[in-house]
C-alpha cells in the first residue's frame, strides 16, 4: 500500500501544478489568433457592461434603421435579393436546405432578450433585417477546428471556402443563426423542374459560387471593400438612410456620430460577442 | 513457410498484376501537352519553368494573402498590373481553359476543384 | 493472435455474414450521401446536428465507461473484475472507432479532415477531441493487446505498460467531459449551457457502458465456455443502479434550475422535449419513453427479486441502454438545436439513408467488437482448457 501511496502523491503534485498553469494556459488558448479581440483584456474591462470594444484597429459595422424599412416596404427585399444574386446565393426552395447570408425576421425573433411586451404593434409586426454580426468576439471563430473563419484585422468575420471541413461546429456556435451549410450543390439544379438552384440569368462570374459541403454566410462584402465600394445592401440603400456603414473605431466616423446621437441597440449583447451590427428601432 | 508453393507464386502474380501499368507505359510519357499561350503578352507574374511546376503553389500563397490578410496588392509582369485572382486575374489572359489548364491537367492526371466554385472564364458550368 | 477470429462456429459465421451485410448496406448509402451531400440526410439550417453527432456522443460515453471495469481493478486490485477487463477495454476500442466514423459520415467536406491537424487550432474544442479520443483508441487497443498476448504467453503482463493503463484511466473521464464542452461551451444555446452538462454525460455513460458490458456478458455466456462470474456481474449491476440514479438527479437538477429560474430560454428545450412547445410534441413520446423505461430499470437494478435473475437482468440492462440512448442520443443534442437561435421551431426527421448509414457503422463497431472479443475469448478459453 505505501507504494500505492506514493504514486498517488506524485500524481496528486503533478496534477496541481498543471492546475496553477492551467488558467493562463486557457488565456492564451481562447484569445485564438485575434491580437484585436478586447477578449483578452478581460480584466480591464470597464464598468460599462458587454458592449464596449477595444479601439484597435479598423471595425466595420452597420447601423439599420429600421424605421426607414418599415417605411419603404420593398427595400428590404431589394437589399437581400442584390446582396444573394452578387453573391451567388443558391435558392433551393426548400427550407431544409436553404442558404440564407441576410434576411428579414420578427422583432421577438431578432431581439429574443430584449422584452418585447406592450411595445406598439408597429414595432412588433416590423420586419427587421438580421445578417451576420461580425462580432468582436466571435464564437464561431473560437469553435471552428481548422480556422477555416477568421477575424480579420478590420473585423469582418470571414469564411475560407478552401479549408472548410463542413464539421458545422460554428453553426452550433453561432448565438444569431447566422450561417448557413452546403447541404447540396448549389450549382446543380432541381430535379422536378430543372431549375438551376443559382438562376443562370443572375450569375455573377467575378463572384466564385461555394462548394458542396462547406459552411457559408455574409462577408460584409469584402470583395467590394477591396475596391472601395460599400457593401452591396447599403448601396442599394442608398441614401434612404436605412443603411449607415462604417469604422467603428473611428470616432470621426458618420456611424460613430450616429452611434452617439441615436439609441440603438444590437442582438444579445448579454452574450458578450460584441455584435458590430446596431439597430434603430 | 507453409503453403510456400502458392504463397509465393501468388506473391508474384499480385505484384506483377500491381504493377502492370508501370512497366506496361515505361519508358513512354506520351506526347507532352502544347498548351494555348495567350496572343500578345511576353511574361507571365512568374517565369515560365516556375509557373509550370509551382504554379499551385503560387495560387495557395494569393489565396490565403488575399482572403486571410486581406492583402490585395496587384503583382506586376512586364509593366502590366494583375490581380492576385484566379478568375480575376490568371484567366484574364489565360482566356481558354480547355487549351489552358485541362490539357496539362488531363496529362498530369491531376483534378483540381478549383472549378467547383471558380468561373472558367466562358459561360461553361 | 487474428487469425483466431478466421474461425467459428457456423453461428459465429452467421453473425458475422450478417453484419457485413449492414455494414455493405450502410456504405452503399454513404456512396449515395458523398455524391449527393449532406442533404441525403434529414438535418437542416437549424437543425445542423443530427443523428450522427448524436450516436457520437453516446458511444464517447460508452467507450469512456470502460473506466469502470479498468479503475477498479487496476487501481483497487478489483480481482473479480479481472476476467471483464479485457472486454471493457475492447468495448472501448469498438465505441471509438465507431465515434470516429460517425464523425468522418457527417463532415460535409471529408477528404480534407486532415486539415484539423494541418491547420492546429487550440481554442476549438473540436481538435482536442480529436486528440482525446484517438489518444484513447490508441491507449485501448495498445493495453488490450499487450496484456492478452502476455495471457496467452501464460506470462504477467510486463511492466511497463502499468503506466499506459494508469493514463488511460483519466484520458477516459477527459474524453467525455471534452466531449461534454463542445456544447457546453456555446453561447446562446441555453439546453447545453450548463456547467453540470460534463458530469452528466459521465453519469450516463458508467450506466449506459456497463449495461451493455453485461448485456454482451450473458451473450457471451451462452455461446461460449467464459463466465464472467455472478460477483463482477452483480457489481456492475450496482455501478449501473447508482450511476444512473445520479444521471436522474442531475436531469431534476436542470429542470429544477430552468423552471424555477422561469428564464423562458432555459424553459423552451426541456417544454419542446417533455411537453411540447408552440404545438411541437415530435419528441415528446421518446422522451417519455426514455424516463419510463430508465425509471423501471432502476428500480429492476436495485431490487434482488429482479437483479439476480438473468432475464430480468437482461431485460432491465435493455431498458437502461435503451433509456439513456434516447435521452442522450437524441433528446440532448436534437433537442439542443429547438428552438434555433431566432426561436424558430424546426423539427428533425431522419431519412432512410440517414438510418441506413447509421445502422451500417453499428455494424462495423459491433463487427470490431465482435472479432476483438472472439480473439480475447480464444486466448483465454486456451487458458480455460490448459
Amino acid at each position: 500500500m505505501d507504494m500505492k501511496r506514493r504514486d498517488f502523491l506524485k500524481i496528486a503534485g503533478i496534477s496541481t501544478i498543471a492546475g496553477i498553469g492551467a488558467p493562463a494556459a486557457l488565456q492564451v488558448l481562447l484569445k485564438g489568433e485575434v491580437p484585436a479581440s478586447s477578449f483578452a483584456s478581460g480584466g480591464a474591462e470597464e464598468e460599462t457592461g458587454h458592449g464596449v470594444a477595444a479601439p484597435v484597429g479598423r471595425r466595420y459595422g452597420f447601423v439599420i434603421d429600421t424605421r426607414v424599412f418599415a417605411k419603404d416596404q420593398g427595400l428590404a427585399q431589394k437589399c437581400i435579393n442584390a446582396c444573394h444574386r452578387i453573391h451567388n446565393v443558391p435558392d433551393f426552395r426548400n427550407k431544409k436546405d436553404e442558404i440564407k447570408w441576410i434576411w428579414e425576421t420578427g422583432y421577438a425573433n431578432a431581439f429574443t432578450s430584449k422584452s418585447h411586451n406592450l411595445r406598439s404593434d408597429e414595432v412588433h409586426h416590423r420586419k427587421y433585417m438580421v445578417l451576420c454580426n461580425h462580432c468582436d468576439n466571435p464564437p464561431c471563430v473560437r469553435a471552428c477546428p481548422t480556422k477555416a473563419t477568421f477575424k480579420r484585422p478590420d473585423g469582418i468575420v470571414a469564411m475560407d471556402y478552401h479549408r472548410c471541413i463542413g464539421c458545422r461546429f460554428c453553426m452550433a456556435a453561432c448565438p444569431y443563426g447566422s450561417r448557413s451549410f452546403n447541404w447540396r450543390d448549389p450549382r446543380g439544379k432541381d430535379d422536378k423542374t430543372g431549375r438551376y438552384f443559382i438562376e443562370r440569368k443572375h450569375l455573377n462570374k467575378d463572384f466564385p459560387t461555394r462548394m458542396r459541403g462547406v459552411v457559408e454566410k455574409c462577408n460584409l462584402c469584402v470583395e467590394r471593400l477591396a475596391k472601395g465600394k460599400m457593401p452591396k445592401c447599403v448601396e442599394e440603400a442608398g441614401n434612404s438612410g436605412a443603411m449607415i456603414f462604417g469604422d467603428l473605431n473611428d470616432p470621426h466616423s458618420e456611424i460613430r456620430k450616429v452611434l452617439a446621437s441615436t439609441f440603438t441597440i444590437q442582438r444579445k449583447p448579454e452574450l458578450g460577442t460584441k455584435p458590430s451590427i446596431f439597430y434603430i428601432v | 513457410m507453409y503453403d510456400g508453393g502458392k504463397i509465393v507464386p501468388g506473391l508474384i502474380i499480385f505484384v506483377g498484376l500491381m504493377t502492370f501499368p508501370l512497366w506496361y507505359n515505361s519508358g513512354n510519357a506520351g506526347p507532352a501537352p502544347k498548351l494555348e499561350k495567350p496572343a500578345g503578352k511576353t511574361a507571365c507574374v512568374k517565369d515560365t519553368h516556375f509557373m509550370r511546376t509551382s504554379h499551385m503553389v503560387l495560387l495557395n500563397q494569393w489565396r490565403d494573402t488575399v482572403l486571410r490578410d486581406g492583402d490585395r496588392t496587384e503583382v506586376t509582369a512586364a509593366g502590366e498590373k494583375y490581380e492576385k485572382s484566379l478568375m480575376l486575374g490568371c484567366m484574364k489572359c489565360h482566356s481558354d481553359k480547355k487549351k489552358f489548364c485541362d490539357e496539362c491537367h488531363q496529362y498530369a492526371a491531376v483534378k483540381p476543384y478549383c472549378w467547383d466554385c471558380h468561373f472558367p472564364p466562358k459561360e461553361n458550368l | 493472435m487474428l487469425e483466431k477470429a478466421l474461425v467459428g462456429s457456423s453461428r459465429y459465421k452467421v453473425w458475422m455474414a450478417f453484419l457485413l451485410a449492414l455494414m455493405g448496406i450502410g456504405g452503399l448509402s454513404y456512396i449515395q450521401q458523398y455524391n449527393y451531400g449532406l442533404g441525403y440526410t434529414g438535418m437542416s439550417r437549424d437543425v445542423s446536428w443530427g443523428v450522427y453527432i448524436a450516436q457520437f456522443t453516446f458511444l464517447v460515453g460508452v467507450a469512456a465507461s470502460g473506466v469502470m471495469v479498468v479503475l477498479p481493478y487496476y487501481l483497487h486490485n478489483y480481482k473479480v473484475f479481472g476476467k471483464i477487463t479485457i472486454l471493457g477495454e475492447f468495448l472501448a476500442v469498438a465505441s471509438v472507432s465507431m465515434c470516429l466514423m460517425f464523425i468522418m459520415v457527417d463532415l460535409g467536406q471529408p477528404l480534407r479532415a486532415l486539415n484539423v491537424l494541418l491547420h492546429p487550432t487550440p481554442h476549438s474544442i473540436l481538435f482536442w477531441d480529436m486528440i482525446v479520443l484517438n489518444v484513447y483508441l490508441f491507449l485501448n487497443i495498445f493495453v488490450g493487446w499487450v496484456v492478452l498476448t502476455a495471457n496467452k504467453k501464460e506470462m504477467p503482463p510486463p511492466k511497463w505498460i502499468k503506466p499506459f493503463i494508469y493514463i488511460s484511466i483519466p484520458w477516459a473521464v477527459s474524453i467525455h467531459t471534452v466531449t461534454a464542452f463542445l456544447y457546453a461551451g456555446l453561447p446562446g444555446r441555453h439546453f447545453w449551457l450548463t456547467a453540470i452538462l460534463a458530469p452528466r454525460f459521465l453519469a450516463s455513460a458508467f450506466a449506459a457502458g456497463p449495461a451493455l458490458l453485461i448485456l454482451l456478458c450473458l451473450v457471451i455466456k451462452r455461446v461460449s465456455k467464459f463466465d464472467a462470474g455472478q460477483e463482477a456481474i452483480q457489481k456492475l449491476v450496482t455501478i449501473i443502479a447508482y450511476a444512473a440514479l445520479i444521471n436522474v438527479f442531475f436531469v431534476l437538477l436542470e429542470f429544477f434550475t430552468s423552471y424555477y429560474s422561469n428564464i423562458p430560454g432555459h424553459m423552451d428545450t426541456l417544454n419542446y422535449l417533455f411537453f411540447g412547445l408552440r404545438g411541437h410534441h415530435q419528441l415528446v413520446p421518446w422522451m417519455w419513453t426514455s424516463v419510463v423505461l430508465g425509471i423501471s430499470a432502476i428500480v429492476m437494478l436495485l431490487v434482488p427479486y429482479f437483479k439476480l435473475k438473468e432475464g430480468f437482468l437482461a431485460l432491465a440492462c435493455v431498458m437502461i441502454f435503451f433509456s439513456l440512448w434516447i435521452d442522450k442520443g437524441i433528446g440532448l443534442v436534437i433537442g439542443g438545436f429547438v428552438p434555433n437561435p431566432l426561436e424558430e421551431i424546426t423539427p428533425y426527421y431522419l431519412t432512410f439513408g440517414e438510418v441506413l448509414i447509421t445502422l451500417g457503422i453499428w455494424a462495423t463497431g459491433f463487427f470490431i467488437l465482435t472479432v476483438l472479443y472472439k480473439i480475447a475469448l480464444a486466448v483465454r478459453e486456451e487458458e480455460l482448457i490448459v
